[in-house]
């Protein structure tokens, strides 16, 4: 029982990352009608946001310390941040030890404003142009964006840990009367649980009850009728690609002390995430978030031992078993519209 | 009209008799030709010699291969006498003037080996084919060792490996044509446990994750072997596919599993992956069986350690160098590469650097290019002063036996480069083995082949 709790919980975390990107997807995909390839790429943007406020934070200055030497036998340089210089060494480094909460505030605006550019600068041009098209060019930007990011970060991964205070985990085991550390689970990856609830929340509850997401909605169930009634739906859709980029930005950031962040890491959830949003149902964002949740679970359990000792390889294949299975049954996916890629 | 028997028939078969009379040395026994500049493949004619450096220029290991590039550079640059001549000067082979090998100015090619076998063998090919290298090297994956290494005993030309850690590149897929410096799992294996069981005991269970490939295959089975023997238990071995990013549910399971030491076989970003998982999941902070709960890294390297940053601290594993080494050899490399590039060079920089200067020593000592010469050059040879202590390149499977280093984390680094400080240098006669030891068995080294 502990073990299947354990999977349970490390299930939750994977499928909140694969829920915010396949939102977004479906965002874009509902909204604009286009299939975004370089929706990972924006993910791993939103990490390296992360990684970029810590090396801000960071920026230090130089003095030589005579009384120590560097590798090569000179002087050493000792470098001292400017935050622990204007702040005091203690605030200074709480500052740079919140730097990946910070980046939360910090990426917002920034995402917003490349999925703007993105989308007036290049999307816009494919509209009207078959999917394969739209695939192609946005696959193209997902590299290039990853070999910029590749060029000004190298290839490592880059550690970008979590404030001090959520290092550590918590023992669920004891909580329900299991062995202690049978069942124990990092902070942060509640944190980041929690956290993309609230962004989902966010988003369904920023379509449902304000009037632009009214309009949005209205304009992704019937985009000529709502254009005639003089509504500038193309303005909004725009802004809810740049949304669409927020959401997985946002995902990134917190994502970033989970796995070091690296300029591959969009790619590696990209694939997953375009088959959640087939699972969910291609324009369903329920949908997209019950897939998301379901295939991380799924995802998880079979990396456990038992189920890899009588299936091996199992853990490979499930999500596009499982996503087969769903197709054959449901061909629109777990909550797919009729008419929606249907033409 | 003439009575000459000269025929146009006859001309041609003459000419076709003495072409395959020729030709007949090359076909039967290339070694024959080991003391002549021709009758091997891409014998240089010109004034420079071609070397091909295959490194990963793009994928996961672009770093380390960005820094095995800079080392060959500068390999380049002392045998053609520029810069300080770094470990030239330390080598005990002293055959080396700086004019270039055999009076000829070296040139290099590069390929980008993507850390993919198939694109690995690609750019090998090319460089050989179309460059005209005489030699390739480089490298920072196992798969991609072997591969190239095949291709290369294929082709005809020397291959000096770079990072490569596997046991089965010297053992079952060992290659006349084919040498490797870098040490390997089996090494690391028997240098770490002991050190282990001084810190942490004999009563000790251990739990391994390890990457699904030819290195980490070797790697857990080297360490198992060895810990076992010093009275550990092995609780479980799990592969993990090689590109797994998320480790969290191999990482869960392991505390409730009974064991109290956790082995990370894995290498490069899969290793700063898993060991940031194992961090997070809190195991360093628990207890288990009534002991601190121990994470273990085999193969460590600097910039893997500076991936995974403060995770690293206290944690042991091996190093085949390190650039805090006070020998003069690794003092005269670190000062021409710090000089030159601003920080210190890694293991795989250092590895790369000591194959190109081994290569180049051997061609002078043997006064040829010609591989068969070049391998009965390196075949047996002890050198020192390369910044590993005495080293010999064995005969039968043409592995490096040198001292390993067992390194931790440092608890305290004084910059960003010093994060491992050397616990103990292991002396070579405890990591050796026999060429037959099981670990290595299957394969044959085969016959060098100049192909040509």
């Amino acid at each position: 029982m502990d073990v299947i709790i354990l999977q349970l919980l490390n299930g939750l975390d994977k499928g909140s990352a694969y829920a915010l990107i396949a939102l977004g997807l479906t965002l874009i995909f509902g909204t604009l009608g286009v299939v975004n390839f370089a929706h990972g790429a924006l993910f791993m943007l939103g990490a390296f946001c992360a990684v970029t406020l810590q090396r801000i934070l960071s920026l230090s200055f130089e003095t030589i310390d005579p009384t120590k030497t560097d590798f090569l036998g000179n002087p050493a340089k000792i470098k001292t941040p400017y935050v622990e210089s204007w702040f005091g060494p203690e605030l200074g480094s709480s500052i740079i030890d919140w730097s990946v909460p910070l980046a939360i505030l910090f990426a917002i605006p920034i995402m917003i404003g490349i999925g703007y550019i993105m989308e007036r600068g290049l999307i816009k041009h494919f509209y009207k142009r078959p999917h394969a098209d739209q695939i192609l060019v946005t696959f193209g930007l997902a590299i290039v964006i990853q070999e910029v990011i590749k060029q000004f970060y190298g290839a490592n991964p880059i550690p970008t840990p979590a404030p001090d205070m959520f290092k550590g985990s918590f023992d669920f085991g004891t909580l329900l009367g299991f062995d202690p550390n049978a069942v124990i689970y990092p902070y942060w990856r509640l944190v980041y649980f929690f956290f993309a609830a609230l962004i989902i929340a966010a988003v369904f509850g920023f379509l449902q009850f304000t009037t632009f997401g009214m309009v949005v909605r209205a304009g992704m169930a019937d985009r000529e009728t709502v254009g005639l009634l003089g509504i500038n739906i193309d303005r909004r859709f725009t802004i809810m690609f740049g949304i669409a980029a927020a959401v997985a930005g946002l995902a990134g950031v917190m994502y970033a002390p989970i796995n070091s962040p690296n300029y591959h890491m969009g790619m590696d959830f990209l694939v997953l995430s375009f088959v959640v949003v087939v699972v969910g149902g291609m324009g369903s964002l329920p949908g997209a978030v019950l897939a998301g949740f379901l295939l991380g679970i799924l995802e998880s359990f079979s990396s456990m031992n038992q189920i890899k000792q009588i299936l091996p390889g199992i853990d490979q294949i499930i999500i596009y078993l499982v996503a087969i299975i769903i197709l054959l049954v449901r061909p629109r996916g777990l909550m797919g519209r009729k008419g929606v890629m249907e033409d | 009209m003439s009575n000459s028997n000269f025929t146009r028939r006859g001309l041609l078969k003459t000419s076709a008799m003495a072409g395959g009379a020729l030709a007949a040395p090359t076909l039967f026994d290339g070694s024959v030709w080991a003391d002549g500049h021709s009758g091997y493949l891409n014998a240089p004619t010109g004034s420079t010699v071609t070397l091909g450096f295959n490194v990963p220029q793009s994928g996961p290991y672009a770093d380390e291969g960005a820094d095995e590039l800079r080392a060959y550079e500068l390999a380049v640059e002392h045998l053609n006498g520029g810069g300080d001549g770094g470990m030239m000067s330390t080598f005990s082979s002293k055959v080396l003037q700086g004019n270039g090998i055999l009076g000829k100015k070296v040139e290099f090619v590069t390929g980008d080996t993507q850390t993919k076998s198939d694109a690995a063998r690609a750019s090998a090919k090319s460089m050989i084919e179309k460059d005209g290298a005489v030699m390739i090297t480089g490298g920072s994956s196992s798969g991609v060792a072997v591969a190239v290494q095949g291709l290369c005993q294929e082709a005809g030309v020397i291959f000096m490996a770079g990072l490569t850690h596997s046991n089965d590149t010297t053992g079952k897929d060992k290659k006349a044509n084919g040498f490797r410096h870098f040490f390997n799992g089996y090494m690391s294996a028997a240098a770490l446990a002991p050190v282990l069981q001084a810190r942490y005991g004999s009563d000790r269970t251990a739990y391994h994750l390890t990457a699904d490939y030819t290195w980490g295959w070797t790697q857990q089975e080297s360490i198992q072997a060895a810990t076992e023997a010093l009275g550990w238990k092995t609780a479980n071995n799990v592969l993990t596919p090689l590109a797994t990013t998320d480790f969290s549910s191999y990482v869960a399971p392991v505390l409730n599993s009974g064991a109290d030491v956790l082995v990370l076989n894995h290498y490069g970003g899969n290793m700063v992956n898993s060991l940031t998982s194992a961090v997070q999941f809190g195991l360093r902070e628990k207890q288990v069986n009534g002991k601190d709960f121990e994470i273990v890294v085999p193969l460590y390297s600097r910039l893997m350690a500076k991936g995974a940053g403060e995770n690293v601290k206290g944690i042991f594993g091996s190093t085949n160098w390190h650039w805090s080494l006070t020998d003069e050899g690794s003092k005269a490399f670190v000062k021409s590469f710090g000089e030159k590039y601003g920080f210190p060079p890694s293991q795989a920089a250092h590895t790369c650097y000591v194959q190109t200067m081994l290569y180049a020593d051997a061609a002078e000592r043997a006064g040829t290019f010609n591989p068969c010469g070049i391998v009965e050059a390196l075949e047996g040879f002890k050198f020192d002063g390369l910044g590993n202590g005495p080293t010999e390149y064995r005969a039968e499977d043409h592995q490096c036996f040198k001292d390993v280093l067992v390194v931790k984390g440092k608890d305290n680094p004084t910059s960003e480069f010093d994060l491992l400080e050397i616990v103990e240098i292991t002396p070579r006669a405890q990591v050796e083995y026999a060429v037959d030891h099981p670990m290595f068995a299957g394969g044959e080294l085969g016959k060098c082949n100049p192909g040509a």
